[in-house]
């Protein structure tokens, strides 16, 4: 997707390291300057980068608590339900409500829910399966998903403007700094 | 940390010929992450298709074969096709079942409980080890359906929905929890398997040639581009996974004891059963573990991912989880003789001189005395000795099921009702359709897959450390 001219309207610029150091260094100094919507992308996970670019833990294991408590009570209560109330049956002059013949289901669906929670969750927090993404318009960010690192500066940041940012971008030593077609 | 590699108290073996003074490393040195990935990814998009893969698949795919037609029997016939007689009312599918949901516990406990535990050495055996699980799990699955007999009516009796008849499963017996036990470790195995594959899945997207993978990796992928939020939430929920997955595998195999503690047969009725499963099922499953990466890492020249290193630990788990299982042996006698209880101590006597006690005396030369071989280091050095170990470890817990099961049941409370056991050519047939269905999963999953968490692998080589700042 090599445009000859560059667009008018941009997702934002990108500069690509080598190391995951050099990474992490340009995208603390872009937080320095001040700026914030950015993202860095990179072939494995780099736990420095949260505190780097500044933003906040997951909300995660809530919704993966939530889901365990909800599996839990959803177990629970269909065994309630149908032993009880349902289809009471006399098993060895067993109580209807043996609870603890319960627990062993109730532990599974408590597991299911949370790993459900956070499945989903985490797919649905990173808007993911997403089709279409800008930052593959780059032809360099094919190798994201091998050996190189990216930051990316997007326009909707306050501070954002295409030859200041460019010139701060080329200043951190990067391999190269491109466009991203939106 | 366990992981450091070269640490000098670490074992191992006198200085020689491919030998180790101190621990192997856990990848050969001069990776770099686009060697890695070259590597990895090399071995599912090569456009050619290794003979030898073809050969292995092809044996997998015909006991498959095989398979179907003892379904089709089983169906049009019914239950009758199997040697299962009065006292012995579960046989083969049971033995079966038990066997690989056993063989199904190293995946996740590579997964989730070595993780947890922060074993660096995990990385690049936990894909393969957890695709092992979901094949091991789909043959289990598949007993499970079939030794009913009857799936279709299977499945009011098993499952909560709502019928026209109004009935509903009875969930004080355990062989309803043994349903949601295993439905739920098949769901939960599968989401944490297809999570870890998603960076990966984007690399292989990212690297193909084909229009084809393009399209498919593409789809699979789900549009990963590896942003550092997403990488942030994705670490996160791979830890959860991992926390929930932990107290859910010891579960499912408690789960399976529990349908035999439950019950008041002499031999099963302990409360040793639960944690004797646990260990006997992850000893199993790292000797599959072991009987799949020994010839994967040579077949594909993976020598410098799966080291000496991940060798001796799997062989030192197998150790500890195998004498977990002697000690539930010795236990199982001292009890007998302790409780001073005729059926006990019949049950034991009857295993170690009846009809079946060839069985359990091979099971003890294996599991008891095979293993001690796993202490000395030239055996942990051998791989050829040790792919036949890990396989007699394979054929020894087979056994032990088949001792825990017939053995026991044949010869119950009563004598006039006291019976032999003897497979029919459909049990073996069965049995051997799922070894098939076990292998042409597996086969197709390397030929499509990354065996190796490629994403993960990156995150252990040199390059990836930080550096501290040069200049400031």
């Amino acid at each position: 997707m090599a445009h000859d001219e560059t667009p008018s309207v941009l997702h934002g610029l990108m500069a690509e390291f080598e190391t995951p150091t050099a990474l992490v260094a340009a995208a603390e100094r872009a937080r320095l300057e001040g700026y914030r919507d950015m993202d860095a992308y990179s072939p494995m996970p780099i736990e420095e980068l949260r505190e780097a670019l500044g933003f906040p833990r997951t909300r995660l294991p809530r919704i993966v608590l939530g889901g365990g408590i909800l599996g839990g009570l959803a177990g629970y209560g269909l065994q309630y339900w149908s032993q009880v109330v349902e289809y009471p049956l006399n098993i060895g002059g067993r109580p209807f409500h043996s609870w603890p013949h319960f627990i062993p289901v109730t532990f599974e669906t408590t597991v299911l829910g949370a790993a459900l929670g956070a499945f989903v969750g985490m797919w649905a927090l990173n808007k993911l399966p997403m089709p279409y993404h800008p930052v593959f318009n780059v032809p360099a960010f094919a190798r994201a998903s091998t050996d190189r690192f990216f930051l990316c500066i997007e326009t909707t940041d306050p501070r954002f403007d295409r030859h200041t940012t460019s010139q701060f971008l080329e200043s951190l030593d990067p391999l190269g700094v491109s466009e991203v077609a939106p | 940390m366990a992981a450091a590699p070269g640490h000098p108290q670490d074992d191992d073996t006198a200085a020689g010929d491919g030998t180790f003074r101190v621990m192997p490393p856990v990848i050969a040195p001069g990776h770099t992450f686009e060697s890695v990935t070259e590597k990895i990814s090399g071995i599912v998009l090569t456009k050619r298709t290794r003979l030898g893969w073809f050969f292995g698949f092809a044996i997998g795919f015909g006991f498959l074969m095989l398979m179907n037609i003892t379904i089709g029997k089983l169906l049009f016939t019914g239950i009758g096709v199997f040697g299962n007689n009065n006292p012995v009312g579960w046989a083969f599918p049971m033995i079966n079942f038990v066997w690989w949901i056993g063989i199904a516990q190293a995946g996740t406990l590579m997964s989730a409980i070595l993780l947890l535990f922060r074993q660096q050495w995990r990385t690049s055996i936990n894909r393969f080890a957890e695709a092992m699980t979901l094949c091991a799990v789909a043959c289990a699955a598949m007993l499970l359906l079939l030794h009913t007999g009857r799936p279709w009516l299977a499945a009011y009796w098993l499952l909560p929905y709502p019928n026209s008849m109004g009935l509903w499963p009875q969930f004080r017996s355990p062989l309803i929890w043994d349903v949601f036990a295993v439905s739920t470790y098949f769901t939960v195995s599968l989401l944490f398997w297809f999570t870890g594959l998603v960076p990966d899945l984007a690399t292989l997207r990212d690297r193909t040639q084909s229009q084809a993978g393009k399209v498919m990796y593409g789809i699979l992928s789900l549009g990963w581009r590896g942003s550092a939020r997403h990488w942030h939430r994705y670490e996160m929920a791979y830890l959860l996974l991992a926390g929930v997955s932990t107290p859910l595998v010891l579960s499912v195999c408690s789960v399976v004891s529990f349908n035999f503690a439950v019950s008041v047969v002499p031999g099963w009725h302990s409360t040793i059963f639960p944690p004797f499963f646990v260990a006997g099922a992850i000893y199993s499953g790292f000797a599959m573990v072991m009987t799949l990466a020994i010839p994967l890492r040579k077949f594909f020249g993976l020598e410098d991912f799966i080291t000496m290193r991940h060798i001796h630990n799997m062989t030192k788990i197998m150790l500890v989880t195998g004498m977990i299982v002697v000690y539930g042996y010795v236990n199982e006698v001292f009890f007998a003789w302790y409780s001073a209880n005729l059926y006990e101590g019949y049950m034991v006597s009857n295993r170690m001189g009846g009809p079946y006690s060839g069985f359990y005396w091979s099971l003890i030369a294996i599991n008891a005395c095979m293993i001690q071989l796993f202490w000395f280091r030239r055996v942990r050095n051998n791989v050829g000795l040790l792919f036949v170990l890990s396989l007699l470890v394979n054929v020894g817990m087979w056994l032990e099921r088949f001792i825990i099961i017939v053995a026991n049941l044949h010869r119950d409370f009563l004598p006039s009702s006291w019976d032999i056991f003897q497979p029919t050519r459909l049990d073996v047939a069965l049995f051997a359709g799922t070894i098939g269905l076990f292998l042409s999963l597996f086969f197709l999953f390397i030929r499509f897959l990354p065996a190796l968490a490629i994403f993960e692998m990156r995150t252990i080589v040199p390059e990836a450390k930080l550096q501290p700042e040069q200049h400031g």
